[in-house]
């Protein structure tokens, strides 16, 4: 291998780590909440500052690289989507941390059966899904499954949308819920952003393996159709 | 294309029984900056001096096909006249030793005995150099010898003997790969100016600078034009998988 054949490997290494570090932090958000456990919501949020490390060596690696080998063809479109998808994923773990915060700041505890009943449950499991295939589609540079994302990100939108309605109802039923309700609305909101941070790392995928530019174009072109560069 | 200077039609080169540069087709327009790259042997220097039948002046060299200057096949025309219409410029500066600046600039003129007044020399030497970038350098030594200038003056001055007989194309084989960083860089601005007026061919090995300097890029490889498309494409998704191998440095 080259010696910035070399580098590339070792740079997705890191980015895969890194990716295996948020999904962890995404998880242990979601138990935090699920189960009211300040403890591990104070870990995601000690841990966020190593998802932060990562992103700095991350951009420093590439910076190194593009300033000593010059990149061109794929491994430059590699390092620019590098770049890109670091951000992502820090947005990821700053999201993940920002939920742990709410369990450790809460006085009130989250009630499973009104996060089930605002599809919060479902809008995690599926966040946490998302990230893990891109992941997938990231190692195996599979943009089939990297084009699978943008339809099931419109799963977390309509979820996001339907929330002020189901999140209204629980306040109905009970008004005593409201500060609990709020909470589960900001999370649904950040559980959103996850699914844009997801679509944006799957656009860079498709950028990186087949140089075409996938940016500001609707999901429904996005899915199947192929898109001119 | 009306817009074409020069054309490839079906082009070959032979070193004797060896098959160098085979079946070339390409199109360059006017005022374009064009790199050639390839490994080594690739036949890219033979190509290019294929165009200005410098190729020809080899022992046992020989060619096959149509190289069109403005729509005329440069092998139907006298090989001096295509010389002075396509100027070249070599990897190392090769001022003439004995010959002041002043003399190397208008050498073209000298050597083919074409006459011209003392007035028009001035003209001609201050305008080629001037082209060159090198005016104001050397406006007040013109008749020290062209030796005397640093590797980077001198290949400039290179530069401005080939323009000094007004060529239509002027081709450049590794035209830096004899110079340190700084000559390197003037004589890569000079490239952009001389676009305005001139249409270049540049044959390099480093890559970087086929990046930097050229419009389009053409990849040759075992003799054979594997691939010829606009610069910025060639280095961001090239069309070839051989071309890819190359840029990215994983050929083997």
């Amino acid at each position: 291998m080259t010696p910035l054949e070399n580098e590339i490997t070792a740079l997705k290494k890191e980015l895969v780590s890194m990716w295996i570090l948020v999904q962890s932090q995404l998880n242990k958000s979601k138990e935090a909440m699920v189960n009211f456990d300040k403890d591990l919501a104070r870990e995601v949020l000690i841990k966020e500052k190593r998802v932060n490390s990562y992103e700095l060596k991350i951009d420093r690696d590439c910076e190194n690289i593009f300033a000593l080998h010059c990149p061109v063809a794929i491994d430059l479109r590699f390092l620019l989507a590098a770049l890109k998808i670091n951000t992502n994923l820090e947005r990821i773990g700053d999201i993940a941390a920002g939920i742990a915060l709410y369990v450790v700041e809460s006085t009130v505890n989250f009630d499973v059966d009104a996060m089930e009943k605002t599809s919060l449950i479902r809008m995690y499991d599926e966040a946490i899904n998302i990230l893990i295939d891109t992941r997938t589609a990231f190692e195996k540079e599979d943009t089939v499954l990297a084009r699978s994302i943008f339809k099931r990100d419109d799963v977390l939108d309509d979820i996001n949308v339907a929330a002020p309605v189901s999140v209204g109802e629980l306040i109905k039923a009970d008004i005593s819920s409201l500060p609990e309700a709020l909470y589960i609305l900001s999370v649904i909101r950040k559980l959103e952003r996850v699914g844009d941070q997801a679509k944006n790392i799957a656009e860079e995928i498709i950028f990186y393996v087949e140089a075409k530019i996938l940016k500001h174009f609707e999901s429904s072109q996005m899915g199947n159709t192929e898109i001119e560069d | 294309m009306e817009n074409t200077i020069v054309k490839a039609e079906n082009y070959n080169s032979y070193f004797g029984d060896n098959h160098v540069v085979k079946d070339v087709n390409i199109s360059i327009n006017k005022n374009e900056v064009i790199a050639v790259m390839g490994p080594s042997g690739c036949g890219k220097t033979t190509f290019l001096r294929g165009i200005n039948r410098m190729h020809e002046l080899i022992p046992g060299a020989t060619s096959k096909g149509k190289i069109l200057l403005d729509g005329e096949n440069v092998y139907d025309m006298n090989a001096i006249y295509v010389r002075a219409k396509i100027g070249m410029v070599f990897q190392r500066p090769n001022p003439f030793p004995n010959l002041s600046i002043y003399e190397n600039v208008i050498a073209g003129y000298l050597l083919n005995g074409i006459k011209v007044s003392k007035a028009d020399k001035d003209v001609i030497v201050e305008r080629s150099l001037t082209s060159a970038a090198l005016w104001k350098e050397v406006k007040d030594s013109l008749h020290k010898k062209g030796t005397f200038l640093s590797g980077g003056q001198q290949q400039r001055l290179c530069i401005a003997r080939a323009i000094a007989m007004q060529p239509e194309l002027i081709l450049f084989d590794e035209p830096t790969s004899a110079l340190d960083p700084i000559s390197t860089s003037s004589v890569e601005a000079l490239f952009h100016e001389l676009k305005a007026n001139y249409t270049l061919i540049i044959v390099t090995h480093n890559m970087q600078q086929a990046a930097r300097v050229s419009d389009r890029t053409a990849f040759f490889y075992m003799g054979e034009l594997v691939e010829f498309d606009d610069t910025k494409q060639m280095f961001t998704n090239p069309a070839d998988q051989r071309t890819q191998n190359y840029i990215t440095g994983r050929f083997s």
